[in-house]
């Protein structure tokens, strides 16, 4: 099981955490600095996996950003690439040609994928085109639900309460 | 009121604002976020949802990224939960997921929101709350959700079904017997022509069963049927995971799977997967040798691609076959050689597992020596691996291994003067360690202890004072083995020796008291045995001397074979020995100068110490305090009582005898051998009559509050060498000290040089020695590199090709193990409770519980737990609970339980229709004959569950 995903610039900034396992406020901090110390110190052509306190991360870099995922020892380490590969493949597809920058300033979003796809730390959902959908409809979801709140009789209607 | 709420929203900076805000700050990014933190603090507390949620948004995205504290916001988040809006909603399950935990308070609150959710006709609202549960269900969530998720499991839509399978795995961890209710529903979803519903499933089992497998043997059918039939290479991956751990419990499905997942290996393109059919077979399918063999095969594959990964994860399976399977090993042993100089870490450290693999007792000293030769080439960290993993190597099973330790010996020695070495510990224990278990490889080691402690370049390097500290400990303990016991003292008496941490200079005077008594007990027996000759003072001394005599031989014994075998290494102690002769003493003594205990080497020796010692008796280390006060003690006595001895040898005087028992009497207590100490053996002393270990000492806390326990450095008498930390305030003291004492001992150190010149550092001149270490090797070129490695792909090709044991010259020296087990006690690994609940639960449903019974009471578990008790009047009962107890313990009643398979097997297609009509899956038809039998049986209260292997295997 993944035991929790972090994205991590090559400048060490989080752009993304998301824990499976239990780990309180501090150990996420240590453990971000330390996974980051590891993974970030990597050259280019070495294999993808850190043996990381009795667990492995596997870690895949895509342009600026470091894709990473902590998962058991016995877990195939493979399966986590094409996993973290899908994931990108998914952002890629709802943003269009993804980048750092769609990341920073759609913190949420990113996230919101990442529970379509993951549950549990288990993958839930192998099919981008599904994974696209379902987002899809929670956007429209919340879209209407802006709109109505924008409108202005419902502004009156607060400022009149 | 109204106003400011409404100011709020339109000027409320919403979750974009913030990160450009964060993006552009000027101010620093600890002060924008604590400004940020303050307008949320503000927001939050709004009575607009849609401002409360955003201010959380923006909270749980500080949260995420910056580390924010949001458990104050606890509450916040369970009001936008509640909202009716989804956004608002989805934004309060973001937030809840991310910061709650078992201790959070508001959990309690939640349980009817996430209830409604669970139950609400938008699916997106339902899989909030799945998702919200899979991360912080606790058990009391899961127990009051079970129903909802039993609801879930069968709903018609795949994207709410799939995220309710997934939350089982965190329902039944917390909560096992939900079990009972949703397992059934579970198991049919394994036929469920979904393959998301169907990959959650398997993912979900795959979890279970990495816990507790043996439960799971049952489902094995639909395990098979997926093997065989799925297509889908995440869910195939899963299956194999499952067979992995099941196939060892049970051999005949191993036989059975064997063929499906070779074919797999064989067929698929996907790496991923033909690397989980690997991995499956060399963990749980290695006796079927040609699986194993299709398995090495793709290994090979794997090992020569160029992509890291796969090399990587070749070595890693070659590292599981090696135990099983050595000869795959030394198939590769090319490539996993060469693996040795990768550029990559992870790499390097699979291939040296590999290589310590292949390591065997002809192969061992080659091998050693060239990853030695090759540590000291490495980057510090590999090198220590290196050391590391050839220490744990050979000391493995009591240095089963080693054939030579007196080659081991020295390797431990060459290990220590490798530059980069922090195995400071390790070759500390182990030095200390063979010295004890093997008697034969003394002699070696004190000669080790002797050029470790003689080198004033070692003293520097903080990671060496352990083995120092060891080396010490010998040459103290092992004194008559040692050619030149004066020179081991001057050693241990070197200046630069306060360098070393306070526990560790009390070893080494402690072994200079040992070698104290040692030289003068054996000066005395010689010059005792001289009087010997001399009739006049035969009378007197008789009885001393007949009650010596077997001592004095056995000392002899292990003293001279040393000496005359090495006649050539006498020369420096023939100084001594010359200095004597000038003197013009009697020829006899010429005799006696060959072992360099002269009258006047004696006093030398204990004048020298003297000087060393006496600084020290003003230290402020408790330890080194006393044992240095101990010394300059012994010297006075020694002094004083024998100034005949010290003019004039030849008179004995009656009063030195008294000096003769006292030395004897201490060097009889060190020479008493120390052996090794089992593990166990405290377990064995039996506890005194009155004496009550048990006692609570809470109140001894009371009357003890106030007195200040010493730290236990400086007190632990036993092995003052274990766990100590250098203290910087006390040991600048002393070395105040000590540079005071090397003032007075100039003229002393003037010979010490004089004698020792080669290991001073040049820059003596100015009478401050340097405390650096020398440099570590530069690390060579990348092709001087690529030919080492060459060099030893060679040597060890050679090495591991003589496969003939090489001849020694002398046959293993006796390794002293202790009877009874040494070996750290196996404690039996205790089950996590509430994983035995789980696997109890999983069983009942499986092997045909009564699962209405079970399902209908909460307090199923218990009862059935009760029920052996129970029924202890009926002799029929008896037996069955006893099948109960079994069971539960894993018992191995394979064959019974075959039996039982194979001639129900007939019955079962009857019962089928008789009890199968509602329930598809086989569990349900177990279920349905164990119903039956028990009804035959007439005993409603106890439910015998010997586990049923279904028959599909034959």
């Amino acid at each position: 099981m993944i035991h929790f995903v972090l994205l991590i610039s090559r400048q060490g900034k989080v752009r993304l955490t998301k824990w499976y396992s239990a780990y309180p406020q501090k150990e996420r901090t240590k453990v971000i600095r330390e996974i980051s110390g590891e993974v970030l110190a990597r050259g280019p052509k070495l294999c993808n996996f850190v043996e990381w306190r009795g667990l492995k991360v596997v870690y895949r870099r895509y342009a600026s950003l470091y894709f990473c995922m902590c998962i058991n020892q016995d877990d195939n380490e493979l399966e986590v690439l094409e996993i973290i590969h899908h994931y990108v493949e998914t952002l890629d597809r709802y943003f269009g040609s993804v980048c750092e920058l769609d990341l920073i300033f759609n913190f949420h979003k990113a996230y919101y994928i990442l529970d379509e796809l993951l549950l549990a730390g288990e993958l839930q959902e192998s099919s981008k085109k599904t994974v696209a959908r379902l987002i899809a409809g929670q956007d429209a979801l919340v879209e209407t639900a802006k709109e109505e709140a924008n409108s202005i009789s419902n502004i009156i209607a607060q400022a009149s309460k | 009121m109204a106003g400011s709420s409404i100011m709020e929203t339109l000027f409320q900076r919403t979750l974009e604002d913030l990160i450009k805000g964060m993006r552009l700050q000027l101010i620093g990014e600890s002060v924008f976020i604590s400004k940020a933190l303050e307008e949320i603090r503000r927001e939050i507390k709004s009575t607009d949802l849609h401002t409360k949620s955003i201010a959380l948004q923006k909270l749980t995205y500080l949260n995420s990224l910056h580390a924010v504290d949001m458990s104050w916001a606890a509450f916040h988040a369970v009001e936008c939960m509640s909202s009716s809006r989804f956004a608002e909603k989805r934004i309060g399950y973001v937030a809840a997921s991310q910061s709650f935990n078992e201790s959070t308070p508001v959990l309690l609150l939640i349980t009817n929101q996430l209830r409604k959710d669970l139950t609400s006709v938008n699916e997106y609202e339902a899989s909030l709350a799945l998702e919200c549960l899979a991360k912080i269900g606790t058990v009391d969530l899961a127990r009051d959700l079970t129903p909802e998720i039993f609801t879930l499991l069968s709903s018609s839509k795949v994207f709410v079904r799939k995220k309710s399978i997934g939350v089982t795995m965190r329902v039944f961890e917390k909560y096992p017997d939900a079990v009972r209710v949703c397992f059934k529903r579970l198991v049919e979803n394994l036929e469920s022509s979904d393959p998301q519903s169907l990959s959650a499933t398997v993912g979900v089992f795959c979890e279970l069963a990495a816990k507790d497998p043996r439960s799971y043997l049952p489902l094995a059918p639909e395990f098979y049927r997926i093997l065989v039939d799925s297509r889908n290479n995440w869910v195939l991956i899963k299956v194999l995971k499952i067979f992995a751990k099941l196939a060892p419990l049970e051999p005949r499905l191993a036989k059975k799977v064997t063929e499906p997942i070779c074919e797999h290996m064989r067929r698929t393109g996907a790496k991923s997967l033909m690397f989980e059919c690997v991995r499956t077979v060399v963990e749980s399918l290695s006796v079927y040798e040609s699986a194993v063999k299709l398995a090495v095969a793709k290994i090979r594959e794997l090992l020569l691609e160029d992509d890291p990964n796969l090399k990587y994860l070749g070595l890693h399976a070659l590292s599981i076959v090696a135990p099983k399977h050595l000869w795959a090993v030394l198939e590769n042993k090319e490539v996993v050689i060469k693996s040795l100089s990768d550029e990559d870490a992870n790499i390097k450290l699979e291939s040296l597992r590999l290589v310590m693999a292949m390591v065997s007792e002809s192969s061992i000293v080659e091998i050693c020596r060239v990853l030695v030769n090759y540590a000291l080439k490495s980057d510090p960290e590999f090198c220590n691996e290196i050391l590391g993993s050839i220490l744990s190597t050979c000391a493995r099973n009591f240095y089963e291994i080693v054939m030579d330790f007196e080659w081991y010996v020295s390797l431990l020695g060459e290990m220590s003067r490798t530059p980069h070495c922090q195995k400071g510990e390790e070759i500390e224990s182990q030095l200390i360690d063979v010295g004890m278990r093997v008697r034969d490889a003394r002699p070696e080691l004190v000669r080790v202890a002797r050029s470790l402690l003689i080198d004033p370049a070692l003293l520097g390097n903080p990671f060496l004072n352990r083995i120092l500290s060891a080396a010490a400990w010998v040459s103290g303990e092992y004194v008559e083995y040692s050619l030149n016991p004066f020179e081991l003292a001057e050693a241990l008496i070197q200046p630069r020796a306060s360098l070393l941490p306070a526990s560790i200079r009390a070893v080494y005077l402690q072994s200079i008291f040992k070698i104290l008594i040692f030289c003068v007990n054996s000066y005395l027996s010689q010059t005792e045995t001289l009087a010997d000759w001399e009739p006049k003072v035969l009378d007197s001394i008789s009885d001393l001397a007949s009650v010596r005599a077997p001592i004095e031989g056995e000392c002899e014994e292990a003293f001279n074979p040393r000496v005359l075998g090495q006649p050539s290494a006498d020369n420096s102690i023939e100084d001594i020995g010359n200095v004597d002769d000038g003197d013009g003493q009697t020829s006899k003594f010429v005799s006696f100068s060959k072992n360099g205990f002269t009258r006047e080497s004696i006093a030398n020796l204990l004048n020298l110490v003297e000087v060393a010692i006496r600084p020290l008796s003003r230290s402020l280390e408790v330890e080194i305090l006393e044992r240095a006060c101990n010394i300059l003690g012994l010297i006075e006595v020694l002094k004083r009582e024998m100034p005949a001895v010290f003019q004039n040898e030849k008179v004995l005087e009656k009063e030195e005898l008294e000096v003769l028992k006292l030395i004897k009497l201490m060097n009889d207590a060190f020479s008493e051998e120390l052996g090794p100490v089992s593990v166990s053996a405290q377990e064995r002393v039996p506890i005194p009559d009155g004496l009550v270990l048990k006692d609570n000492l809470a109140d001894l806390d009371e009357i003890m509050g106030d007195v200040k326990l010493p730290s236990a450095s400086s007190f632990s008498l036993e092995s003052p060498y274990y766990g100590h930390r250098m203290d910087p305030a006390s040991s600048n003291v002393q070395s105040n000290e000590d540079s005071e004492a090397s003032n007075e001992s100039m003229s002393l150190l003037a010979e010490h040089r004089k004698r020792h010149g080669l290991y001073y550092l040049p820059s003596e001149g100015n009478g401050t020695i340097s405390n650096d270490y020398p440099p570590a090797n530069d690390l060579k070129s990348v092709d001087t590199n690529q030919d080492d490695t060459e060099d030893f792909v060679k040597l060890t090709a050679q090495s591991l090709v003589s496969k003939k044991k090489p001849n020694y010259a002398k046959p293993r020296p006796v390794v002293v193990k202790l009877d009874e087990g040494e070996s750290v006690p196996v404690v039996p690994k205790k089950q996590d409770s509430r994983d035995d609940l789980l696997s109890g639960a999983v069983r009942d449903i499986l092997l045909g519980d009564d699962a209405e019974k079970l399902s209908s009471s909460i307090k199923g578990k218990e009862k059935v737990n009760m029920d052996p008790l129970d029924s202890k009047e009926n002799m029929h009962d008896m037996e069955n609970s006893h099948h109960r107890k079994t069971t539960s313990r894993r018992s191995k009643q394979q064959p019974h339980r075959k039996e039982r398979g194979r001639t129900s097997l007939e019955k079962l297609g009857k019962e089928k229709e008789e009890h199968g009509g509602k329930v598809k899956s086989k569990s349900s038809h177990r279920h349905g004959r164990q119903k039956s039998r028990q009804k035959a049986e007439g005993s409603s209260d106890v439910i015998a569950q010997t586990p049923v292997i279904p028959d599909f295997l034959l």
